[in-house]
């Protein structure tokens, strides 16, 4: 009896022992992601992390723990946003967090993600100061992870493309620089003063104009005033007004650069079409195979959604899927862990390979820019479709503008 | 060269203000409200043109129609939901009902600015434009659509100069702006005044988010900075004069346009506001304000 009693009481000891460690390995992995949800930009980034947790969690999650994604509409606030992170942490205990493309809104997260000791990524802002501050206090703002390339990166993007399809095929030699009065424009516009004239393309002027610009005509009847070859554009907040008042004006110059609105897939139905022959940087693009990843995940979302992601929709999905290559690398969701695993990243995703830059780089947390790693594209509209023109081992077409649009030397 | 450029591309936009500023001024002198959902209604009937061409596929005129339309049931809609409650409810004290319409068309605003931007996302809109390609003014390149977008505006607001100068119901409109209470001993109804006057103002309004969209393009973003300059034109001009918003409207209009070619774009407003400012220190009625 009593052997029967002893094994019965060990089988339940053990029963419950199994039972609170299945319970204990069922903890959901919680990711809060926090975004701009009316912006086009903004709406992508939790759609598309819900995708890649639904993908894993398909797939057993990761050691048997479900990723569970929370979303906070942040209206584009700063103030919003930081309500969110205190909420996403504090009461719905999250493990790390995904927020916003808005480089002032992160750099507003970025003191509570110190201060609250939560991991934090972007997945689409831009500007430097997000990782020089996590260099320059290390110990402090360790938590936050910049998935994003930097506005100096950027800037080094569309020269090397500028290079190679300005220079080189159309031999421009001039450019005036466009770009919005915000955060991430001003180490861009140092990046782009900084390496035009090294490519070959002197700077005439530099224009910098309120993002609450309507009237972009003086703006264009300036640049045309000093004859440029090239408009070199940094564009974020706007992009559908200025690219249609370009088009209705026919100012006879080509746009090149950063314009995040046309890496929208609305963006020929937005403008009506004005969107023809605009030349943009973006990491990937609807249709280009930047890695073997990049065209099932933007079927996938197609399927899902209804319509193809915006550029933080590539980010956020391969943010999910590295957090949790990540928390299964640190065999946990411990914040420190996190972070160190996070550090070691080392992920192919949809827009290339993601590394982050270590502690003693100026733009440490930052993804690494470069060859094998992540260059970015440039694409361009053509007959309604974003195509691929640049770098030429994904290129699917050459650059083909309208006819107002006076290039010489083809 | 360049004063010609300043000349033609600040007159579009100071015509275009000018039918904007010109329903507002209109309902604040007929019926004493000042309509804050102004900019909302501009930015509803550019979407509704907007999303008439890029979802229904409809054509250019259809959708500017369809715009317009949409204005005129959004100010309605605005008068019997919003201002005439207001006006008629016996609750609130006669000297507290101008601050609550003031509030609860703020908030009305602020509604159809939210919808458009849950609908439509935040994204600015253009309006596929009536007519397209541009010409050649004394060698300056013009759009068609500056010179379309100039050209209605001055017709549109020629018909209303008309409408209340020449014709019995536009008088009635003239009369009950510069004396309710006579017009009522009169025997006209001045709820059927009120009525024409927000009817007017719908049409005024939609024709002018219709050309904004057009000319400039729209976001829900605009509903605000819309319903500021309105509202500053309208202060400068002094409340309720018709032809003081009018010469504010280019004044204004000017300024910013000198402002964005001599100064810096980046700098485009500010004058207008520091102007608007010594205005009210030196005329606090306003150019041409009666009170």
């Amino acid at each position: 009896m009593t052997t029967t009693f002893r094994s019965l009481l060990g089988a339940t000891a053990l029963g419950l022992v199994l039972a609170s460690s299945q319970a204990l390995a069922a903890d959901p992995i919680k990711i809060g992601v926090i975004a701009e949800a009316q912006a086009i930009a903004g709406a992508s980034i939790p759609q598309a992390a819900q995708l890649a947790a639904d993908e894993i969690n398909a797939k057993g999650g990761v050691d048997g723990r479900k990723i569970e994604i929370i979303t906070y509409d942040n209206h584009s606030s700063s103030a919003d946003s930081v309500r969110a992170f205190q909420r996403a942490v504090n009461e719905d205990k999250v493990n790390i967090v995904i927020a916003s493309y808005i480089s002032e809104v992160v750099l507003a997260l970025e003191p509570w993600a110190a201060r609250l000791k939560t991991p934090f990524i972007t997945p689409g802002a831009a500007s430097n100061e997000i990782s020089k501050a996590v260099h320059a206090d290390y110990e402090k703002n360790k938590y936050t992870f910049h998935g994003y390339l930097t506005s100096a990166a950027l800037a080094q993007s569309v020269c090397d493309a500028a290079k190679d399809l300005l220079v080189d095929q159309k031999h421009m030699k001039t450019a005036v620089i466009m770009s919005e009065d915000a955060a991430w424009t001003k180490p861009l516009d140092i990046g782009y003063e900084d390496c035009l004239p090294k490519i070959g393309l002197k700077v005439l002027d530099h224009i910098r104009f309120s993002p609450d610009t309507t009237d972009f005509t003086p703006i264009f009847n300036k640049i045309e005033g000093s004859k440029p070859d090239v408009i070199i554009t940094g564009i974020s907040h706007v992009g559908v007004q200025p690219t249609v008042q370009w088009k209705n004006q026919q100012v006879p110059i080509p746009m090149f650069g950063i314009s995040s609105q046309a890496t929208n897939s609305t963006f020929s139905k937005d403008t009506n079409d004005a969107s023809e022959g605009v030349i943009y940087q973006g990491v990937s693009g609807t249709g280009v195979a930047v890695t073997p990843k990049s065209i099932p995940f933007t079927e996938a979302f197609k399927a899902k959604f209804g319509n193809f992601p915006s550029y933080c929709g590539y980010t956020a999905y391969d943010e999910v899927y590295y957090i949790a290559d990540a928390v299964k690398r640190a065999g946990s969701t411990d914040a420190d862990k996190l972070v160190a695993a996070l550090e070691k990243t080392d992920w192919v995703g949809t827009i290339g390979r993601t590394q982050f830059y270590g502690k003693d780089d100026p733009f440490t947390h930052s993804i690494k820019y470069g060859k094998g790693l992540i260059t970015g594209l440039m694409l361009q509209w053509q007959d309604s479709q974003q195509v691929a023109v640049w770098p030429s081992d994904v290129a699917k077409a050459k650059l083909k503008f309208p006819s107002f649009i006076k290039v010489t030397t083809n | 060269m360049l004063a010609l450029q300043i000349l033609i591309d600040g007159f579009a936009i100071s015509a275009l203000y000018a039918l904007g500023a010109t329903g507002f001024t209109l309902i604040f002198g007929v019926s004493g409200v000042l309509n804050l959902s102004h900019g909302a209604i501009m930015v509803l009937a550019a979407v509704a043109a907007w999303a008439a061409a890029s979802v229904l596929h409809l054509g250019s005129y259809s959708g500017a129609l369809l715009g317009v339309a949409v204005a005129v049931v959004a100010s309605f809609a605005t008068y019997f939901a919003v201002v005439q409650p207001i006006q008629k409810s016996r609750r609130i004290a006669t000297e507290e009902k101008e601050i609550f319409i003031l509030t609860s068309t703020l908030l009305w605003g602020i509604m159809i600015q939210e919808l458009i931007a849950y609908f439509f996302t935040n994204n600015a809109k253009t309006v596929l434009p009536i007519v397209e390609g541009v010409v050649n003014i004394f060698g300056e390149r013009t759009t068609k659509n500056e010179i379309f977008t100039a050209v209605v505006c001055c017709v549109s607001i020629g018909l209303l100069w008309l409408l209340v100068n020449r014709t019995r119901t536009g008088k009635a409109v003239l009369a009950a702006s510069m004396n309710p209470r006579g017009v009522t001993l009169l025997g006209l109804e001045l709820g059927s005044i009120y009525l024409v006057v927000w009817g007017i103002y719908g049409i005024l309004a939609g024709i002018a988010g219709v050309l904004l969209g057009m000319f400039l393009g729209v976001s829900s973003y605009s509903v605000g900075p819309l319903t500021a300059s309105a509202f500053s034109i309208v202060v400068l001009g002094g409340l309720g004069s018709v032809s003081g918003s009018l010469i504010a409207a280019f004044v204004v209009g000017y300024l910013e346009t000198i402002t964005a070619y001599l100064i810096s774009p980046a700098y485009r407003t500010i004058p207008a506001l520091l102007l608007l400012v010594a205005v009210m220190y030196v005329r606090p009625q306003g150019l041409l304000g009666r009170r």
